[in-house]
Formats: C-alpha cells, sequence, structure tokens
C-alpha cells in the first residue's frame, strides 16, 4: 500500500473536522459521544460520574459502577502520593515556590509524568507487554520463551541512566527504589472487594511474576502490571488505556502545589551554590 | 548526608556573605559573566550550552541559518497556531510557548521528528543503499501500522479481545507511530521552495559531509520515499553537521522553533478571540441526536463566551 496522502486528500479536509465525539451548540446544548450531555448522560437516572464520563469519551461504552470505582480507585491507590519530592509532583511544587501558576505546573507535571522510570511509558510498556504475551500465549509459545526473548534482547539505552534512556526489557516487573510496592496490597484488595482480581490478564501477571522468579530474576510485579492487568481485564486497550492514565497524577501534583502555595516564595529546597558538583572543563579562557 | 546537584556544564561560587547568590558563574570552564559576555553572542553561548564546546566558524554558520530558518514556522503550522489559539483565547504567555511545545514536539514536521530523523542519519551513514533500504522498511512499518480509517477506529474501540488487541499492539509507547518516512513531507507535491532555498544556503555555509550528501541525494531519496523532502530533514542533517546527538537535535529544534509561535501568540492576544478562525462551519457532527446541522449558530461568533 502507498501510505502517501496526496494534496487533494489535505483539500479535502480544509474546513472539515468530521467527528463522533461530539460538539457545542452555543447557548442551547452539548453533544458527547452521540448522547446529549446534559440531557442523557448527567441527569437523572442515567447520571455519569466525572471518571464515568471521562472513560465514555475515551471508549465510547459506559462502565458500570462497580468498574467505575475499579478505574477511580486504581487513581487514587496507584498515583496521588503528595510528596514534593517525586519528579513530576516536584515541577509543581517549584512552579508555585517560584510564584508561577498552579495550572502552569500542574500542567508541566503532567506533561513530565511521560517519564521512563515511572509514569506514562512504563505504565504503556507493561500494558503492552501484558496484552503482547497474552497473544503470544494464545498462538502457543511458551511464557519462558516469551520472557527470554524478552530479556535476551538489544535495546540501545538502560531506563536509569544515559544517552536513549528506554524502559525496561520487563517492564512492570521490578522497581528502582524499593523492591516492595506497597501498592500492590490495597490495589488488589479493592479488586478482590470488587470482583476484579481473578481477570484473565491479572492472573497472566501472577505466572509471569512467578516464571521471572523461576529464570532466577528477582523481579516482582509492581504496580504497573497490576493497573494495566485490572484495565485489560476490562476491556481497555492500550491507546485507551493511555488516555486514562494521562492524568492520573493529577491529584498528588495539584496537592504539592497547592502546599508550596502556603509556604513563601522560594522557599522549596533551595540550594547553596556550594551543592553543585561541578565536573566539567576546568577554568578557562575564551580566545 | 547532603545531596548536589552534578553538573559538567555549570560552576558556581557564592557572594563571600551569601551562600545562595553566585558571585561568579562559570560555563563549561568560562567566566559568564566575567568574560563571556563581552566576548561571545547568543549562538556561540548555545552551541557551548547544549554541545559542552565552542563552534567552530563553519558550525555558527549554519546555527545562523537555523535560526533564522526555524523560528517563524508561521501561523499555519501547528505549534505556531497552538501558541496563537492559547493567545487568543487571553491565556498567558507560559502557556502559549508550553502549547506551541506540545503541538511543535510530534513525529510530523515535529522535534520527534527531527529526533527520528537523526536516528536514520544514525543508521544509515552517508550510504545511498543503506539508506534506501531504511526508508522501505520504514514504508513497510507505516503500512503495517498505518492509521485507521473511522471504520477500523470503531473496530480497535471495541473491549480488549485478541482481534482489537493485534491492531493496537504498535504502540507500545505514549509516542504514535511513524506515518511517514521521517524527515520528509507527505502532503508536498513537491519539495518546498523554503526547504530547497535552507538546503542550498546550509550547503553554501558548510562543508560538513552530511549537508552536502542531502543536496547531492535529494532526489533518489524523496523517490525511495515517495514524498518530498521536508524542513525537518533538512534541521535535522543540520544537527549532524553541527555534531550533535538526536536528542540534543530535538530540543535545539524545539527551541530554535519558539520565537515565532511568541509573536504570533502575542499579536493574536491583542487580536482578540473574533478575529481568529473559530472554523464555524467546519464541524461536521456524525451522530447529532437531533441531527441539527452544526454550526450554523451565529452565536458562536457574537458576544462573550464563558
Amino acid at each position: 500500500m502507498n501510505s502517501r496522502l496526496t494534496q487533494a486528500d489535505l483539500s479535502a479536509w480544509e474546513d472539515n473536522w468530521t467527528t463522533e465525539m461530539g460538539a457545542w451548540f452555543p447557548g442551547e446544548r452539548v453533544v458527547f459521544r452521540g448522547q446529549d450531555l446534559f440531557a442523557d448522560l448527567l441527569i437523572e437516572p442515567g447520571q455519569l460520574s466525572w471518571m464515568g464520563l471521562m472513560l465514555y469519551g475515551i471508549c465510547g461504552r459506559k462502565f458500570d459502577e462497580q468498574q467505575l470505582k475499579l478505574f477511580e480507585g486504581i487513581w487514587s491507590i496507584s498515583t496521588s502520593f503528595p510528596d514534593p519530592r517525586l519528579w513530576n509532583n516536584r515541577i509543581a511544587a517549584l512552579a508555585v515556590s517560584a510564584r508561577s501558576t498552579s495550572n502552569l505546573g500542574l500542567s508541566a507535571g503532567l506533561a513530565a509524568s511521560e517519564a521512563i522510570i515511572y509514569g506514562h511509558r512504563p505504565l504503556v510498556a507493561s500494558m503492552h507487554f501484558l496484552c503482547d504475551t497474552r497473544q503470544r500465549l494464545i498462538k502457543d509459545e511458551s511464557l519462558e520463551q516469551v520472557l527470554e526473548q524478552r530479556l535476551t534482547r538489544s535495546v540501545p539505552g538502560k531506563p536509569g541512566a544515559g544517552k536513549n534512556r528506554q524502559v525496561a526489557k520487563i517492564p512492570g516487573f521490578g522497581r528502582p527504589i524499593t523492591a516492595q510496592d506497597e501498592r500492590i496490597q490495597p490495589l488488589l484488595a479493592l479488586a478482590e472487594h470488587l470482583g476484579f482480581d481473578k481477570g484473565g490478564h491479572v492472573v497472566l501477571a501472577r505466572e509471569i511474576e512467578l516464571a521471572l522468579q523461576c529464570l532466577g530474576h528477582n523481579l516482582r510485579m509492581n504496580i504497573a502490571t497490576l493497573m494495566g492487568a485490572l484495565c485489560a481485564d476490562q476491556g481497555l486497550n492500550v491507546r485507551q488505556y493511555y488516555h486514562y492514565i494521562t492524568l492520573c497524577f493529577s491529584a498528588g501534583i495539584m496537592c504539592c502545589a497547592y502546599d508550596a502555595e502556603q509556604k513563601p516564595q522560594g522557599t522549596f529546597f533551595p540550594l547553596p551554590c556550594e551543592r553543585i558538583d561541578y565536573s566539567g572543563p576546568a577554568q578557562r579562557q575564551w580566545e | 548526608m547532603k545531596e548536589n546537584i552534578s553538573s559538567r556544564i555549570w560552576q558556581e561560587f557564592a557572594e563571600a556573605d551569601d551562600p545562595f547568590s553566585a558571585a561568579r558563574c562559570y560555563c563549561c570552564g568560562y567566566d559568564v559573566f566575567g568574560e563571556l559576555i563581552k566576548k561571545i553572542d547568543w549562538l556561540d553561548y548555545l552551541y557551548l550550552l547544549i554541545a559542552g564546546g565552542r563552534a567552530t566558524d563553519e558550525q555558527r554558520g549554519i546555527l545562523k541559518v537555523l535560526t533564522v530558518a526555524l523560528a517563524n514556522p508561521g501561523p499555519r503550522d501547528h505549534s505556531v497556531q497552538a501558541a496563537m489559539s492559547a493567545g487568543a483565547g487571553g491565556s498567558g504567555s507560559a502557556a502559549c510557548l508550553m502549547a506551541a511545545l506540545a503541538a511543535g514536539a510530534g513525529n510530523f514536521g515535529g522535534a520527534r521528528e527531527v529526533y527520528q530523523t537523526m536516528q536514520v542519519w544514525q543508521r544509515c551513514g552517508r550510504d545511498i543503499q543503506q539508506w534506501q533500504l531504511d526508508l522501505a522498511s520504514q514504508l513497510q512499518a507505516i503500512t503495517t501500522n498505518r492509521p485507521c480509517t473511522s471504520e477500523e477506529t470503531t473496530a480497535i474501540n471495541e473491549p480488549c479481545s485478541p482481534s482489537s488487541v493485534s491492531a493496537d499492539l504498535a504502540n507500545a509507547d505514549v509516542w504514535l507511530q511513524m506515518e511517514h518516512p521521517a524527515g520528509f513531507s507527505p502532503y508536498a507535491k513537491n519539495c518546498p521552495t523554503p526547504v530547497k532555498q535552507t538546503l542550498l544556503h546550509l550547503v553554501s555555509v558548510s562543508s560538513g559531509s552530511h549537508l552536502c550528501w542531502l543536496s547531492q541525494h535529494r532526489k533518489i531519496l524523496e523517490e525511495t520515499a515517495m514524498m518530498p523532502l521536508a524542513m525537518s530533514g533538512v534541521a535535522a542533517t543540520a544537527f549532524m553537521d553541527l555534531n550533535v546527538d538526536p536528542e540534543q537535535g530535538e530540543m535545539l529544534y524545539l527551541l530554535l522553533r519558539l520565537p515565532g509561535a511568541a509573536a504570533h501568540a502575542l499579536e493574536q492576544r491583542e487580536n482578540g478571540w473574533q478575529d481568529f478562525p473559530f472554523f464555524a462551519d467546519g464541524l461536521s457532527l456524525r451522530n447529532d441526536p437531533l441531527e441539527t446541522e452544526m454550526g450554523k449558530n451565529p452565536a458562536a461568533r457574537h458576544g462573550e463566551l464563558s
């Protein structure tokens, strides 16, 4: 197939954005994925929560109350830490400490959440890994074979430092700062309470963890795998999942911004000059 | 133990009576306020900061051309238009530039495309056969992972069945797959005049091997890619002659395209929202429950919007 679009194709798009996502009719109504936002979606008895509305926008289907509790619980338990030392949270704290606006800090913090050692990139990669593995097992490959292939593949960079940093070879297993992921148990408890702890992807995640131990890799499932498994079990695909997690850090980031607002300007972890360890060229003259 | 910032770029010495105020700042070993501000200009300093060393006269020449060629992609460009959209609504200056960065970061004419193109350079060097193979491979990947038609989108939006998973598995990252060969322009009929002019002028100031090679092989590359060279491809090649790596090139491209975004955002902020296209008649809603024709309501053009 020739994927090239011709000039005529682009002209066809001029003043023509065709969509099923929705539109605003000024002063009258809003259509949201084929339904009237005010009459059909937000008025009892079919009222949707904000999470429900967002997921309806992303996936085009309505999730039930139990599912929405799970989706909201995933955010609350997994990605809402109000600790300003965490990298994305820190951006908002720095912004507001420097007396920028919270919104700018939050926006930049969310953008930074597309990181490699945490955040959206390992989250997406983890779900992709689970779905891909499930596909390959359906095609009669063995789990050991899939994992060995993953572990031995050559990648241009490492997650933690260096050029061309990449997410881990087995994304969603192992953790950089501490081996123990304190979020697994509470999220599993929520999933169990809601009846979602025995879905196919959650079971597969446990099998992968076990298989990794058998192969001699002490890599425990981290929260990225459990989040991805639970969402895949609810039928989200990788791109839908990516959009679902886009705002998942917002509660923690916003709290850090608000906290910084309460403190005097410029006081967030100030650094004296001597706390820059310089290792570059010696002092020299520009001749 | 106190944790410090490690840097090969910056060193500071504090004022005698104030540990938080720097008396002297050194960039890569050079005294910034004692010497550099008297001796160098923005281009020297930019190169020193990004590349860690002094630009040669030739590299300064390349940067000089790039700073003009890239500074303003014009108000139709996605990144500039994003900044203008912020400006027209009355958003703050940082929001305007953040908008430009977001829309100008991508695979289609943005900084990610420059990054991708520089990676092609790293894979292929100045070997035309390697380039042809690589471009063919890129086209093959695009065919396999091509964007969905609206009918196919419906299929992908279905629950995570094995068939919909396989359609979605190409996206293992936050970045979408390339939809055209990196560095080329999927919508242009021929190589646009400004792209040719920029390449020509860059070649005239550079004896660097990448720009010359691109100029000599442009047509055969365009034939293989089945589309003309884009400005992102020229910029990526110039960055190769600047001896920076893909991550440095990506960052430079983002930086160098901001002046136009800033200028146009300021202009639109002053002009106001009523003077900025709303595309009032441009939206076609396929599933309006009332089957009302969209975009005809004059209220969209008049009165204050909250």
